[in-house]
């Protein structure tokens, strides 16, 4: 019921190319994250799956009919803004029932549809206040509950966390997922945050200049990244990347994450100093300034006691270490 | 009282500069008002002084109303202001909702044409717009008045808005139009409410001019029937003999709506100027 296919979409504002031709499929029910750094057209893309910008070229085909002409409103998508827009003069109730208005549902229906979306994510006591009235988190969810209320074939959210404050965000984020369980809706989601990414989607677009650089599930991703921006883009800390020929290999460029690296203070392949040390109880982040492999970031589980100056020796993984070509693409 | 920010020496000092200003700028209209209440004798004995039972009279007021027409002057000044006001608002909220909104080509270069006129003055096309409103029948109407203030008032009021119109959210306006609003609500109903300091500051900016202006009643309309306030108070004023009970009583009953209004917008205004400094 909730289906989409870009195809070869371009979309460019003056000689600004901003999307260079995206192909994307998305079954029903799936959830799916645009993920990619500021200006990598994560926003103009799902814009363009709105309808609120035109493509420059190519197709949007919800459910399988072509929309590319049709406005947003009869698309029968619902979107979820960064920055909540909520109507200012509007109740909460009215906020969620207005598109319904519009639209010309019954009075009755669009009652019955708040009453489940407002229990649905706790907004009973809300509905006749006013959106100045409500925290950054209640504001949000009466956003997503505007969406709900509209019973769309696509949810569309353009990074509806990132006005929150970190608390609030991990507990947003955890509705939106429990919503998207509840309802089976496809929903397609765009953020920055790769840990968002990761903990949400059934499957992630990672997105480069205009460019899908990969699509997969987050441990595909995580596993086997298809490219040097990839392997970067997703895990955190980044992974490291060492220029192949200090390390006397054949390919360009070798990456290892921190966490698939150990260290001993006696022996190892890379001998480092330890330049800072990043205490975060869980697990600990030694920055090392390596002879051969230059600065790089190793992550060590529980507590590991070192002092910068220190000398310690980083091997890393052979099982888990990418080697990547001249065009950044992983070899095989 | 000294504090970390307050220091007694520099209020005091801040606090005379204003009054000092606030004194020089009230001057002329407090010694309009003051004799306004005295007969012509105290006007002329002792013009800074305020009316004793002595000099107080309220002749000039008597003269004003019992001319009868005055007050239909009022009324037309009433009617061109408000409707010029009306028509600058909404044609210039318009002008600027699709210059800030819509990318189209040449968006620059027409927001350019718009705003030319501040630079422009109006009058210096007088005698065209009068061969205009003689072509076209409307000389010694209101309406003739209406147009050309709207006119005037237009520049600033797109260059203005528009700039304010960009700080509007585009999520908002994207929310409304995937709700299934239409351009035109999306800009009456969420638009407009939002940019309401702003619009106090041009509605205020745009009606003291217009308010106050001769030069066009003089020139489009100086009939009987459309005479406006400005133009009438000029009635008492005579070659050889200047009727200044009339004049000044005329000129404080003038100062009256415009202070209405002024109060009206104030609140707004002040909003309206500055906001985009803070935050």
């Amino acid at each position: 019921m909730g289906s989409l296919n870009i195809e070869n979409v371009k979309k460019a504002f003056g000689p600004v190319e901003v999307l260079k031709g995206i192909n994307l499929e998305v079954n029903d029910g799936e959830f799916v994250v645009f993920v990619g750094p500021s200006g990598c057209g994560k926003s103009t893309l799902l814009r363009v799956i709105a309808g609120l910008e035109d493509s420059t070229s190519g197709r949007v085909v919800i459910d399988g009919e072509d929309v590319s002409a049709t406005p947003p409103a009869k698309r029968g998508i619902a979107m979820v803004f960064q920055t909540y827009a909520l109507y200012p003069h509007l109740t909460v109730k009215n906020n969620m029932g207005l598109g319904l208005k519009q639209a010309g549902t019954p009075a009755a229906e669009i009652e019955r549809r708040i009453g489940i979306a407002s229990s649905m994510l706790s907004l009973e006591p809300y509905l006749e206040r006013r959106p100045a009235e409500l925290s950054g988190g209640q504001r949000q969810r009466v956003a997503i509950g505007r969406a709900v209320v509209r019973e769309p074939k696509l949810f569309l959210f353009d990074e509806p966390l990132s006005n929150l404050d970190a608390a609030l965000r991990v507990n947003t984020r955890l509705e939106i997922a429990q919503l998207h369980r509840r309802l089976k809706a496809t929903m397609i989601y765009v953020t920055h945050d790769q840990v968002e990414a990761m903990t949400l989607a059934d499957k992630i677009v990672v997105l480069n200049a205009g460019r899908i650089e990969q699509i997969g599930g987050p441990m595909e991703l995580y596993n086997s990244p298809a490219n040097e921006f990839v392997a970067g883009f997703i895990g955190s800390p980044k992974m490291n990347f060492v220029d192949g020929a200090r390390l006397g290999e054949t390919a360009k460029t070798i990456g290892v994450r921190p966490e698939h690296l150990t260290v001993d203070p006696t022996s190892g392949a890379w001998k480092g100093t330890v330049v800072h040390a990043e205490h975060l109880g869980a697990d600990t982040n030694l920055y090392l300034d390596c002879e051969k492999a230059g600065l790089i970031t190793v992550r060590i589980f529980g507590v590991y006691d070192a002092e910068p100056g220190a000398t310690l020796y980083a091997t890393p993984d052979p099982a888990k270490t990418y080697r990547f070509g001249a065009d950044g693409k992983v070899l095989k | 009282m000294s504090t970390a920010t307050r220091s007694l020496p520099r209020t005091i000092g801040a606090h005379a500069i204003l009054l000092t200003y606030t004194v020089i700028a009230l001057f002329p209209v407090i010694l309009v008002i003051m004799n306004s209440f005295k007969s012509r004798a105290g006007i002329f004995g002792a013009p800074l002084t305020p009316p004793t039972p002595k000099t107080f009279d309220l002749i000039g007021y008597t003269t004003v109303i019992g001319q009868g027409d005055f007050i239909h002057y009022f009324q037309n000044s009433l009617v061109v202001t408000v409707a010029s006001l009306f028509f600058v608002l909404l044609f210039g909220a318009m002008a600027a909702f699709a210059l800030s909104e819509y990318r189209f080509r040449g968006n620059s270069l027409m927001g350019l044409y718009l705003a030319l006129g501040i630079m422009i003055p109006i009058r210096l096309g007088t005698v065209a717009i009068l061969q205009l409103m003689v072509a076209s029948g409307l000389v010694n109407t209101l309406t003739a008045l209406i147009l050309v203030y709207t006119a005037q008032g237009l520049p600033l009021a797109v260059f203005i808005l528009s700039e304010f119109m960009k700080q509007v959210s585009d999520d908002l306006k994207n929310a409304g139009r995937i709700d299934g609003l239409s351009e035109y609500t999306i800009f009456f109903r969420l638009v407009l409410p939002l940019v309401r300091p702003s619009m106090a500051t041009v509605a205020v900016f745009t009606m003291i001019p217009i308010w106050n202006d001769l030069w066009f009643p003089l020139i489009l309309a100086p009939s009987e029937e459309t005479k406006t306030v400005t133009l009438g108070a000029q009635l008492f004023l005579g070659q050889f003999v200047t009727n200044w009970n009339a004049i000044l009583a005329a000129l404080s009953l003038a100062i009256m709506p415009v202070l209405i209004l002024y109060v009206i917008f104030s609140r707004q205004l002040i909003r309206g100027i500055t906001s985009g400094a803070v935050k």
